[in-house]
């Protein structure tokens, strides 16, 4: 351009000038540029390609890695779930089992006293008196008037009417001792049927147990054999356990928060605390984390031993009587924790009606409204120790919530991670695409800005004088070639 | 061996995070404060056990705080009324702080007049309290009408090593002559500026004792 310049020619003229000049190098470099150009989208647009599907190759990978983890963790859960059934069905059996003598032998009891109660009660007719044939007898004898045989025969009815005020009498104690025995029956039956009831139950129990066993046997076959439904349904199962165990642990976390807030400044009555440790916590607090963290692993395995999680198998696998005496022994370390957390909070208190008091001292306040204030602090006292007492109970149960975070984070991360790489894929084959149809572009544009030579090319290739020399051409490259031929 | 990495990795950030700890700036404040006890100003020293409960009452453990009269020649640990630095354990800082009090309200109970004021003097000792205490925020109170009256043959044209040092001038009464010549009473705290501000440290009035919380802001 200064050389331009310096020759003085308008620099309109030089940019028409230097334009011309590009043009002409761009028409004269054409070919090379477009394969370059071409070579360059097609560069990049298979080395997209081939990366998207490596990268689809390592999600199908990924994806049945998943698939296997997913089912091999169902498998799990449904055997637990399996085991579980079948210890409660034998606890029933084994109880129910261990009763049964007794019980058959109560009902054996109660069946003969019930048969004793009922033969005892079957009605017998009273007997006529034996001579009553005779007194009949007697009776259709005429009397013919005679006074004698006539007081004779009244005796006689007198006789017969007091023979049968008696025998009516008699049947009629009979009967009421056979009532009075049906009426003892009654608490035989009841008793009976009570035992016949819990026979029921328990079988009635026990089939409901074999149907969810039947359940989770098929929902175990489906996982076995890897169905798309049993993916499904673990797939979702997953996700729900993830998030609502995740929600648990956020409550946990804000509960230890005020766990922390609770014990942290009294804790610097016992160890101090102006010193800065690490990352700029001090040292009462530090002890405070430590403290509650302690009690939160101290959960973590008092749940383990008593086999409500399994996320250390050791300890699952420890033999019966150690897991239990394992238990006891964290538990009593538990109670202590919690115990001096109690301690803390009653401390905390102590320390707030301290700085209360010399608050008010400094301030210059009656120290009335203070004493005031203190009358109804046994509540707050009561409160800060009761919650010490209580969170690392509480804090204890996040073992669980915590045991199924992380059996479902690993299913979670694998979607995650999967679709990650689906997007992943997806980018690359938009860009090598994107690269195709852009090499594409640029040769038209390149095409576009040399319009002008290649109209003037084009017009000149189609002219007549080139068309004749083209044919000529043509005709004795066919010459020559049948020259050759021959 | 995986896993002994990832346990390595941890230890060895645990031990870096701790190390990059050490040279961490402590977060206590030390504070020393001086109170005027020449003349008429002593009348005053009810409102200076005001800023004192103020102060005790914003103190936390760690912190250190001492209170010294500025008489004839302050530069000296006699003149050191109270001084604390406060223990970690809450109960025993709450005794501290009335045990402090007591002592400054038996001060101010018995205090006489002295002739001169040696406030550069009390400055220095501040300085050297302080320097000794190390705390991270280091502040002098000057509870006085600033006019320093040195007994002849005192020599006092030193200059202060304020840095990091914020030097805060406490209810600086008007005196007679001020009420005649105003400039007199700007000059003085001008010179005071400058004195601060030339040996590195921040110079601040107060005189509005119902607004202390700049103090320990």
């Amino acid at each position: 351009m200064s050389f331009l310049d310096s020759l003085g020619i308008h620099p309109a003229i030089t940019i028409i000038l230097l334009v011309i000049a590009g043009i002409a190098v761009l028409y004269i470099s054409r070919r090379p540029a477009h394969r370059a150009i071409m070579s360059l989208s097609a560069v990049v647009h298979n080395a997209m390609r081939l990366s998207a599907h490596s990268v689809m190759k390592v999600e199908s990978r990924l994806a049945e890695r998943n698939r296997e983890v997913l089912l091999i963790a169902g498998c799990e859960a449904e055997e637990r779930m399996i085991e579980r059934e079948f210890e409660r069905i034998d606890a029933t059996v084994r109880r129910d089992l261990s009763e049964y003598p007794a019980m058959h032998r109560r009902l054996n009891e109660e069946i003969t006293a019930i048969e004793e109660d009922y033969q005892a009660s079957i009605e017998v007719p009273p007997e006529p008196p034996g001579w009553m044939k005779a007194v009949e007898a007697v009776a259709k004898i005429p009397s013919k008037g005679d006074p004698m045989v006539s007081n004779i025969l009244e005796d006689i009815h007198h006789s017969l009417v007091k023979a049968n005020t008696n025998s009516i009498e008699a049947y009629r104690k009979a009967s009421h001792k056979r009532h009075d025995r049906l009426r003892n029956m009654m608490p035989h039956w009841r008793k009976v049927l009570t035992v016949l009831t819990s026979v029921d139950k328990n079988v009635t129990s026990i089939l409901s147990r074999s149907q969810t066993i039947d359940r989770h046997m098929k929902e175990y076959e489906d996982i076995v054999k890897g169905t798309d439904k049993a993916l499904r349904m673990l797939s979702s199962s997953s996700l729900q356990h993830f998030f609502t165990s995740l929600a648990v642990m956020i409550i946990a976390a804000g509960i230890a928060m005020v766990n922390f807030q609770l014990i942290a400044r009294p804790m610097s009555e016992m160890i101090g605390g102006t010193t800065s440790l690490f990352l700029g916590f001090q040292l009462n607090q530090i002890a405070a984390m430590i403290m509650i963290l302690v009690e939160m692993t101290l959960g973590i395995f008092l749940m383990e031993s008593l086999r409500i999680t399994k996320l250390f198998p050791i300890v699952g696998a420890l033999n019966d009587k150690l897991r239990i005496r394992i238990a006891w022994v964290l538990f009593v370390m538990l109670l202590s924790l919690a115990t001096i957390e109690a301690g803390l909070g009653f401390t905390r208190e102590i320390l707030m009606e301290a700085d209360q008091a010399t608050g008010a001292l400094l301030r210059g306040e009656e120290a009335g409204a203070i004493a005031l204030e203190s009358s109804v602090t046994w509540i707050t006292t009561g409160s800060q120790m009761a919650l010490g007492f209580i969170l690392p109970f509480v804090l204890m149960f996040v073992a669980i919530p915590f045991e199924t975070f992380i059996q479902s984070f690993r299913t979670v991360l694998g979607i995650v991670a999967v679709g990650s790489l689906r997007a992943l894929a997806w980018l690359l084959r938009f860009v090598g695409t994107l690269f195709k149809f852009l090499g594409k572009s640029l040769l038209h544009i390149y095409d576009l800005i040399i319009f002008l030579p290649l109209f003037i090319e084009h017009k000149v290739n189609n002219s007549p004088v080139e068309k004749l020399k083209k044919s000529e051409n043509i005709m004795s490259d066919q010459k020559g070639s049948e020259y050759e031929a021959i | 061996m995986k896993q002994f990495k990832i346990f390595f990795t941890g230890i060895s950030l645990f031990f870096l995070l701790s190390c990059s700890n050490d040279v961490e700036v402590p977060r206590t404040h030390g504070v020393y404060m001086l109170l005027d006890t020449s003349g008429t100003y002593t009348k005053e020293l009810k409102q200076a056990q005001r800023v004192i409960s103020y102060s005790l009452l914003k103190m936390k453990p760690g912190d250190s705080f001492a209170v010294a009269r500025v008489d004839t020649g302050s530069f000296s640990e006699k003149d050191i009324i109270s001084k604390v630095t406060f223990e970690d354990r809450p109960s025993r800082m709450n005794q501290q702080k009335r045990v402090f009090l007591e002592k400054i309200d038996k001060f101010v109970k018995s205090v006489k007049g002295s002739a001169y004021t040696d406030i550069t003097g009390g400055i220095l000792q501040g300085i050297e309290f302080l320097n000794e205490r190390a705390p991270g925020k280091k502040t002098i109170l000057i509870f006085s009408d600033l006019k320093e009256e040195l007994r002849k043959g005192f020599k006092r044209d030193i200059d202060f090593q304020l840095q990091d040092y914020r030097v805060i001038a406490l209810n600086v009464t008007k005196l007679r002559s001020d009420n005649i010549d105003p400039k007199e009473y700007l000059d003085r705290l001008e010179q005071w500026r400058t004195r601060v501000e030339t040996g590195g440290g921040v110079w601040k009035v107060i005189n509005d004792l119902e607004r202390l919380e700049s103090l320990f802001g």
